[in-house]
């Protein structure tokens, strides 16, 4: 668990902490649409743009498909440019979500994460997100308002480093963490200024000089290999994110990676989440480890690219592995449940496991349904093909 | 001093490439839509801006920019269909930006472009349009209105006129074709007040020219809407595009006006007007309509449509005369 130290601290939103890591960053456009629970990042950082705390251009524009498009522009005139939104929102992207990353245009979106419609919702689960999982976005995900802080941040030299240049999702689910208050501890203006450096402006659009076009018809004599391409930037995504996240601890002292183990040394039984509920599940494998049960858990911070090296080097030869999913795939398996499965595939000594899917449309999951998942995987009651629930009134 | 097109035309006869689109596109022969880029390219390189141009999805942008090939010269980008309103705004924002921050010239006069056909202007485009003028942008945003969805094949759009033969709407035994009226796409872009919104023809260069010019030189956002034939499903011939041009102004088809801050003014007053059927006999898209036993009908009803309009534009220049509303 990260030490934060109280004292530095302060006792913010996620909303704020992410606002607070935009106006550090300062970049140059946001374009931006209200949506819950994103909203108050919104509304912070209007604030800041109204008061003159930052130098950014803000783009109030009239929905979040413009909102990203109009990022997409700005991207590709050679401003350093960011947006966040939820739900709907995101869906309602969706578009120009894949246009942005196949363009290779490093946008960093926080994405606060909320059920998708339909039955409308406003409370927390990941199907937002994980509709798009493929859109060749690097997606994050935050435990706490410090990683929510911390990633974005983060985010931009990963996005903006010249082997990479992808766009990347932060995610922190809506309301827990975004209206949720905890201690941050922030790091100095200066220090993030310098750590984000000014982005380096690749084929910019407004160079004249060097006329570019940006978003040809690209057909089946090319449009392959350009996808081919894309997969390759994903790689070198996933070699240079331990280097950027070495950078960051530099002046941080927070150490992140592509996953994170908690008490893993000699667990036999493990769970797998993403997001908040890690806080929630480290809370009840201290319980269980109390009452001697050999239980941990592996946090899952990077969920594009996906680390199948790291899942297959800490979850390989345990006793089981549960995966908690708060999405859905209708028809299918739940998308983090499938990923690690797909990975334990070429372990040498495979897990049995166990997928539970939880919390959609913002229900609660509370430490007794954490640990009834792990008693299941304890006491051999886990079926690979069986998708059970966790706080559901069945 | 306003641009002068014999000038115009020794200028850029020898020095195409300055324009920024050239020849090796593969839009049809005869097709409207690449006069009406040069037409405005020509005004924004004459003027001594530099442009940046953005492209909605449409026959325009898929032919001009086939991978690795491009046609265009200058800065260009093709966002998606529907938003090139919205790409322009983040664009536009981005050099705004830029200059603040001290990482681009404060003296750098770009113009910023925004062309799309009449599918991404009056339908699935128009939310980011309207969000663009309101915002304020200083975007022209240019229409080139071949009045249907041309790049698909010839669908029904928004702007597609009454009784017209489009794959959507086509003439039938029981509907004669597009039975709607096609939307007052500058009437509701002018709405939005703090807008210079007007008509051009390719068969005015001198008017088209001009409202470039304004357009540009407005201190807000802009919009032309250009008529631009499409020779392929307006079974027209393909040297026909100028003079179709010419009479869809001459039958009031194409009135030539501009609505300035709420303020209309026509620009161009025919001393004698061709009647519309005119107008619909020279294109086969409309063959099937005038063919059906009602033609007539139809057609009387049509050019009353027109005759009115025209009686409100000339009202409207009247009543708004000086009455800037911004
Ligand atoms: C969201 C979306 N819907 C539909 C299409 C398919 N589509 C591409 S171009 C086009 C019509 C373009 O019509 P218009 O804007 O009038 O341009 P034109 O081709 O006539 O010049 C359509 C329907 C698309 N590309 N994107
Ligand atoms: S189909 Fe029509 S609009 Fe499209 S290129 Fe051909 S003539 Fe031009
Ligand atoms: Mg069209």
């Amino acid at each position: 668990m990260m030490n934060i130290d109280l004292k530095k601290s302060k006792a913010v939103t996620g909303a704020a902490a992410v606002a607070n890591a935009m106006r550090q960053i300062e970049p140059h456009v946001v374009a931006a649409y209200p949506i819950t629970p994103q909203t108050p990042i919104v509304e912070y950082f209007a604030k800041f743009v109204a008061d003159g705390v930052v130098r950014t251009e803000m783009i109030p524009v009239e929905s979040e498909h413009s909102a990203m498009s109009a990022v997409v522009g700005a991207a590709a005139a050679g401003a350093r440019a960011m947006t966040a939104t939820s739900a709907n929102g995101l869906a309602l992207m969706h578009e120009i979500v894949y246009i942005a990353a196949s363009s290779r245009l490093p946008i960093v979106m926080p994405v606060v994460n909320r059920a998708l419609s339909g039955p409308i919702n406003i409370h927390c689960d990941h199907s937002d997100a994980m509709a798009e999982r493929d859109s060749g976005w690097i997606q994050l995900y935050a435990e706490t308002n410090q990683e929510a802080y911390d990633l974005t941040i983060l985010a931009i030299k990963l996005a903006e480093h010249e082997d990479v240049r992808l766009p990347v999702m932060v995610n922190l689910d809506g309301f827990i963490l975004s209206h949720g208050v905890e201690p941050v501890e922030f790091l100095s203006d200066e220090v993030v200024k310098e750590f984000v450096g000014k982005p380096k402006k690749v084929y910019p659009l407004l160079d004249t000089e060097n006329p570019v076009t940006y978003g040809p018809l690209d057909l089946y004599d090319y449009y392959f290999e350009h996808k081919r391409q894309q997969v390759e930037a994903m790689e070198h995504a996933k070699k240079l994110f331990p280097r950027v996240a070495e950078e960051f601890e530099k002046i941080s002292g927070r150490k992140y990676d592509f996953v994170e183990p908690y008490k893993l040394d000699d667990a036999e039984y493990v769970m797998v989440a993403l997001g908040s509920t890690n806080s929630t599940i480290k809370y009840v494998v201290d319980w269980m480890r109390e009452e001697g049960f050999k239980v941990g858990a592996l946090k899952i911070w990077m969920f594009r690219p996906f680390p199948k090296e790291k899942i297959q080097y800490y979850l390989n030869g345990r006793k089981a592995v549960v995966v908690l999913d708060r999405a859905a795939s209708f028809g299918a398996e739940a998308p983090l449940y499938e990923a690690v499965k797909s990975a334990l595939y070429e372990a040498t000594i495979r897990p049995r496991l166990g997928s539970y899917v939880y919390g959609l449309g913002g229900r609660d999951i509370v430490p007794e349904h954490i640990r009834k998942a792990f008693m299941d995987a304890i006491e051999g009651n886990l079926l690979v093909d069986e998708q059970r629930y966790l706080g559901l009134r069945e | 001093m306003p641009v002068n097109y014999i000038d115009m035309a020794r200028t850029f006869k020898s020095n195409a490439e300055q324009v920024g689109l050239v020849q090796g596109h593969r839009l049809c022969p005869g097709c409207g839509a690449p006069v009406v880029v040069k037409f405005t390219l020509m005004t924004v390189r004459k003027l001594g801006f530099e442009p940046v141009v953005g492209l909605a999805t449409g026959c325009l942008e898929v032919s001009t920019t086939i991978y690795p090939y491009t046609a265009w010269t200058v800065p260009y980008i093709h966002n998606a269909f529907e938003n090139v309103a919205a790409t322009m705004s983040g664009v536009e924002t981005a050099a705004k930006s830029l200059k603040k921050f001290g990482e681009m010239p404060e003296d750098k006069k770009f113009a910023f472009i925004a062309f799309a056909g009449d599918g991404g202007t009056y339908d699935i485009g128009i939310q980011s349009l309207s969000g663009m003028v309101e915002r304020g942008h200083k975007v022209l945003y240019v229409l080139y209105d071949n009045e249907g969805y041309m790049n698909t094949g010839n669908q029904r759009s928004g702007g597609t006129p009454t009784g017209s033969n489009t794959t959507t709407a086509p003439v039938g035994k029981v509907i004669p074709g597009k039975v709607q009226i096609k939307k007052s796409i500058v009437d509701i872009i002018g709405a939005h007040e703090g807008v210079y919104a007007a008509t051009a023809s390719i068969s005015d260069p001198a008017d088209f020219f001009a409202k470039v010019e304004k357009a540009l030189n407005f201190d807000g956002p802009s919009f032309i809407a250009a008529l631009s034939p499409c020779i392929r499903f307006w079974r027209i011939p393909d040297g026909a595009a100028n003079s179709i041009s010419k009479l869809a102004v001459e039958t009031k088809y194409w009135p030539l006006y501009e609505i300035d801050r709420g303020v209309y003014r026509i620009t161009r007053k025919p001393r004698q007007f061709k009647p519309l059927i005119e107008f619909l006999k020279a294109q086969g898209r409309f063959k099937p309509l005038l063919s059906r036993p009602d033609a007539d009908k139809i057609v009387n009803a049509l050019q009353e449509y027109v005759d009115k309009r025209w009686e409100r534009l000339l009202a409207l220049e009247e009543a708004t005369k000086d009455k800037y509303l911004r």
